[in-house]
């Protein structure tokens, strides 16, 4: 007998545990929807928050609610699109893959110096100060997108410029935000003719600073002009789908180089 | 022992992280943030308590008129594991954030020492009803106490030149045997 004793015990205490928590439970259960959590996985999980939304989870919550679209994050791409317009059954249509590009092509050959730069290495103190190029408008060459960059696609050049790596950009526009002069923008990948300039310095004064400025000719407008406009001293393409490929060539006749095919730029690079 | 000795002894004297080292998992886990250390430590408060009310309940009317006192422990985990259960419960109820901010450390809590070393230091002290409840809100209040000063320093330390090898788990531990070492001067207050 005694060996029931504790057996006993330990089964009522057991039991009147359980009886409280089933109680509880009935109180406070939550009703979760079981997409959230699979939605959830599939994400990168790089709680970037290029989606607009505070993390991976925040993103996965608001798509089950059907407040965001299910192509909503641009990190995961296509791949991650169609995975999610699975699970919440509905077509995830084709979202093009965006890439980070940078306007301006005055690296350390073509933009001319004004001084030497002594201060703190990063390009927003330099934009404050106003850095050592020549070009107020060009890439200072500090590397503050390359910092910023949580996915490692951008690497200082040998000239002083940052390259992107297409294969590994995600769009999240990070660099975007993180360059003082806003020489960033993302463009669908298949774009690929690019102004490589943002100088609104009137002509001579344009090819003073830079060998690769636009020096706001009217060349490539004068060959497409249903796409490609000049504002303030500077080229700029209004709709880039109104180019014709035929017309490419005319517009790369560009006699800077500020105006072109981004794979040019790579060779370039090389 | 009077009621307040038992109090302050329990926050700082014989706190649980600082003095017996117990619980130390949470201490490092969830002191990277004021605001979800100080949920931690009302979570772990809200349990010390509980515990210790229920399990003295268990202790002194069922386990010790049967004689079972070699029952203490797994009827122990059972009060500790229901009350964490309960609370993890509400707190995933009442605040997601909150239950995404303690992540994995709440249900943890289950397993925590600092807990389980309550309940027999209760028992073993052979406290009343009352000096229990003391002991174990004062215990709670001490986790509170110790976690979220922890967690203001690490707060500051995000912002400090940290030599690169003792960055993160490195420097906490260091903090918190300092953060010990200045805790053994409460140590002469109480015989």
């Amino acid at each position: 007998m005694e060996v029931f004793i504790p057996i006993l015990t330990m089964a009522v205490l057991g039991f009147l545990f359980s009886i409280g928590l089933s109680f509880a439970y009935q109180k406070l259960k939550v009703e979760e929807d079981p997409k959230v959590e699979k939605i959830n996985e599939i994400l990168p999980q790089a709680n970037c928050g290029a989606c607009g939304y505070s993390g991976c989870r925040a993103f996965a919550e608001v798509v089950t609610q059907g407040k965001a679209v299910v192509t909503g994050c641009p990190v995961g791409g296509e791949e991650v699109s169609i995975k999610i317009a699975e699970i919440m059954g509905t077509e995830a249509g084709k979202a093009e893959r965006k890439v980070a590009r940078l306007h301006c092509r005055g690296d350390n050959e073509a933009a001319k110096n004004k001084g030497l730069y002594l201060g703190i290495t990063t390009c927003y103190a330099a934009h404050i100060i106003g850095g050592n190029k020549q070009c107020v408008y060009g890439c200072l060459g500090y590397g503050d997108c390359v910092d910023a960059c949580p996915f490692d696609a951008i690497d200082m050049g040998d000239k002083g410029l940052p390259v992107v790596d297409e294969d590994r950009c995600t769009a999240c526009g990070k660099c975007v935000e993180a360059c003082p002069r806003n020489l960033f923008e993302l463009h669908p990948l298949s774009q690929n003719i690019i102004v490589f300039c943002r100088s609104l310095d009137g002509g001579a004064a344009a090819k003073k600073s830079c060998k690769n400025a636009c020096i706001s000719c009217g060349i490539c407008v004068r060959a497409c002009p249903e796409a490609i406009a000049l504002e303030n001293n500077l080229a700029v393409i209004k709709d880039y789908k109104k180019i014709d490929p035929e017309k490419i060539p005319a517009i790369e006749k560009c006699p800077t180089d500020a105006i072109g095919q981004i794979e040019k730029e790579e060779t370039n690079e090389g | 022992m009077d009621l307040l000795t038992i109090f302050v002894a329990a926050i700082l004297v014989n706190n649980f992280v600082l003095y017996y080292f117990l619980g130390i998992c949470p201490f490092l886990g969830v002191s990277k943030k004021i605001d979800a250390a100080f949920s931690m430590g009302m979570a772990v408060t809200f349990v010390m308590s509980l515990t210790a009310v229920v399990s003295w309940m268990i202790n002194h009317w069922v386990l010790i008129p049967f004689g079972l006192d070699y029952l203490q422990i797994v009827s122990f985990i059972l009060v500790i594991a229901s009350l964490v259960q309960l609370v993890e419960m509400f707190i995933r109820k009442m605040s997601p954030p909150l239950y995404q901010a303690l992540g994995i450390y709440l249900p943890l809590i289950t397993t925590n020492c600092a807990i389980m070393g309550l309940a027999l230091l209760a028992a073993l002290k052979d406290y009343n009803f009352i000096q229990t409840v003391v002991f174990g809100v004062g215990s709670g209040l001490g986790f509170t106490l110790a976690i979220v000063l922890m967690a203001g320093i690490r707060e500051q330390l995000d912002l400090a030149d940290v030599p690169e090898p003792l960055k993160g788990a490195g420097i906490a531990l260091i903090v918190a045997g300092i953060m010990a070492l200045a805790f053994s001067g409460f140590s002469g207050m109480i015989k």
